[in-house]
């Protein structure tokens, strides 16, 4: 027995170390649930943990000189041409800032239908910068390793993006560096978005290190060259931010019905040097009540729409229906908004929408700012109930009416620009002559007798007695 | 020669020593730049490998050349995604091989460093697939012209690192 340990010594001594690896390893794939190898906390191999805090300052160091060097060339020496650059920046700032202004519409507008909507969207709000120190070294692996850890408040997870796109997410966090699965690594997904067909997908890395969509049925139509966004459906990337350019999409023969879409990442993965990990993410609803409440649709527009004097009970009815003194029905501007008769809930609302969507989100004719309504206003559901005294206009509400913003908005809506009520009107008039304010009751006589087709009639006929 | 010098019942081979900084400093400056330098050419150059082989050939004793290619794979491992052991148990075998194989046929020689290297880059791609593939569930692709590729740079390499570890060799 002696001489067989001592003859085959070295083959016992491999298959030992082999055993006590594979344990290891198997100790790792088999995990509990909940407890995901290579996770933070108890689930990060102690190994993995040595290594990587051993090397980080070593790494850092390394980056940190060659960072000072070349900055060094950068911030001394290499500023010729640094005059015709400031030139051509302060072109580009001129440009820009216009440009911004129209953007800030945009976005301002897009926030306001948001709420109309209740649309919930994260934004970002706090990142952390970090430099990348180091790499997984391998093919078979497409990790990097930055510089912040769980000291600047990374946690596994977040999503790790340069301005060009998403570059991955956070996967082992140490105390002073973390390390970042890449996208493109096999193990890597993300929900995306076909920008221009709307198709929705999962984009994964291959072991080539490409980008795939493979979910997409053959009979849709990719054409190269689209740009492919987060979806945010993952709900570690926000949603909105690029992934890539759709470069091929060839039907799939392993997987029939489906196209393989390659998509070439935005982000230069292969020369990482700064990224940016996001470490908190806002709802945009938390930003839309710091302004004022949300209103409802209904509310919004009665109070864009001409006034419609209160429905007195007791008025003789019309043969068509209607209460004297109401003007007829018409057909509104907003396509189902009959002053005088109470209109369904949900139908300004859609036409909102509608318009909306129909304005591609970016040239919207719908301007309005959402009304402050205090806590125990009545919202009525019609405008006749809003026109009335009954509705409990509070004070400040007046100014903070819905009021078109841009010649587009004034364009559609019914009733001209008005002008916003001075901060200091305590309450809205119950019947100011001339007013136009659509929470006060119309100070044209019920009466008008003919209501003449035309999405500005009722607007014309209040006016029109003065 | 530049070493100690042991005898076995068949021929009279020579067991290289390293002193302990280079033993340890090594295979870490090797870990260090294959994580640090972010270069083509490191995609396929697989410094932790090169120096496994080193040391196991050069030892000529398997026990510690199992050891020390289980150390560095190990520590590779730290660095990828994957489960750790992928690198450790590949480069073992790797590192068991190298020090058997010096025992036997000349390692010194630049064209037998060239195969030899070939054929262990060869080997450490098909056992870290295979175990890839068949105990973590992993979903590696085999891809002939990269294996053979990166074998052909890597030995190419072999050839000019051994050639400098060579003077780090103890002389008695």
């Amino acid at each position: 027995m002696e001489n067989f340990f001592t003859r085959y010594k070295n083959p016992l001594a491999l298959m030992a170390v082999l055993f006590i690896q594979v344990v290891a390893l198997a100790t790792q794939v088999k995990r509990p649930e909940g407890a995901k190898p290579g996770s933070t906390g108890s689930g990060t191999r102690l190994i993995r943990v040595w290594t990587v805090t051993a090397f980080t300052p070593v790494e850092k160091m390394f980056v940190s000189t060659g960072h000072f060097f070349r900055h060094g060339w950068h911030n001394y020496a290499d500023l010729r041409g640094a005059r015709q650059q400031n030139k051509e920046l302060q072109d580009e700032v001129a440009r820009l800032q216009m440009e911004q202004v129209r953007l800030r519409q945009d976005a301002d507008q897009a926030r306001r239908l948001q709420v109309l909507l209740d649309f919930k969207e994260n934004f970002i709000s706090k990142t952390v910068a970090a430099q990348v120190i180091a790499f997984s070294g391998t093919e078979q692996s497409r990790l990097i390793t930055i510089d912040k850890g769980s000291r600047d408040g990374l946690k596994p997870d977040m999503a790790v993006i340069t301005p060009d796109g998403i570059v991955g997410k956070v996967k082992d966090v140490f105390r002073l560096s973390s390390q970042v699965l890449l996208i493109n690594d096999h193990d890597s997904g993300a929900g995306v978005i076909l920008e221009n067909s709307r198709l929705q997908g999962i984009v994964k890395g291959t072991p080539l290190g490409e980008l795939q969509i493979n979910e997409i049925m053959s009979d849709e139509k990719v054409e190269p060259g689209e740009h492919v966004i987060t979806s945010g459906g993952d709900r570690i990337y926000p949603k909105g931010y690029s992934v890539g350019t759709v470069i091929a999409s060839t039907p799939d023969h392993e997987n029939d019905p489906f196209l393989v879409i390659k998509i070439k990442p935005a982000a230069d993965l292969n020369r990482l040097e700064e990224v940016l990990v996001i470490t908190e993410m806002a709802d945009n609803s938390h930003s839309a009540s710091a302004g004022p409440e949300p209103m409802r649709a209904a509310d919004i527009l009665s109070q864009r729409l001409p006034s419609v004097p209160k429905l007195d009970p007791n008025a003789p009815k019309t043969p068509g229906g209607t209460k004297t003194g109401v003007p007829a029905p018409k057909a509104s501007p907003t396509g189902g908004v009959q002053p005088g008769i109470p209109t369904p809930k949900t139908s300004p609302t859609r036409a909102i929408a509608n318009k909306a969507a129909t304005a591609g989100g970016g040239q919207n004719p719908v301007h309005w700012n959402p009304p402050v309504t205090a806590p125990g206003t009545t919202a009525p559901g019609s405008t006749s109930s809003r026109a009335g005294t009954g509705g409990k206009t509070q004070p400040g509400s007046a100014q903070k009416t819905a009021t078109p913003s841009g010649a587009a908005g004034a364009s559609v809506t019914p009733t001209p620009p008005k002008p916003r009520a001075t901060p200091t009107k305590p309450k809205v008039p119950a019947a100011a002559p001339g007013s136009n304010e659509p929470g006060a009751p119309s100070p044209t006589p019920a009466s008008t007798p003919e209501p003449t087709p035309g999405a500005n009639q009722p607007a014309t006929q209040q006016r029109s007695p003065r | 020669m530049n070493s100690s010098v042991s005898l076995t019942s068949r021929e009279e081979i020579e067991v290289h020593r390293f002193s302990w900084p280079v033993s340890i400093g090594i295979p870490l400056l090797a870990i260090f730049l294959q994580v640090f330098l972010n270069q083509s050419l490191m995609k396929v150059l697989d410094l932790p490998l090169l120096v496994t082989i080193f040391f196991a050939v050069a030892r000529r004793r398997p026990i510690p050349g199992m050891i020390t290619g289980a150390l560095i794979g190990t520590l590779q491992d730290a660095w990828t995604g994957h489960p750790i052991g992928l690198f450790g148990i590949a480069k073992t075998i790797v590192g068991y091989l190298g020090s058997s194989l010096g025992v036997k046929v000349d390692v010194d020689n630049p064209g037998s460093r060239f195969l030899m290297t070939f054929a262990f880059v060869l080997i450490h791609r098909f056992v870290y697939m295979a175990i890839s593939l068949q105990l973590v569930g992993g979903s590696e692709a085999w891809i002939w012209s990269h294996t053979l590729l990166s074998a052909l740079v890597n030995g190419l390499a072999a050839v000019v690192l051994f050639a400098a570890l060579d003077r780090f060799k103890l002389r008695n």
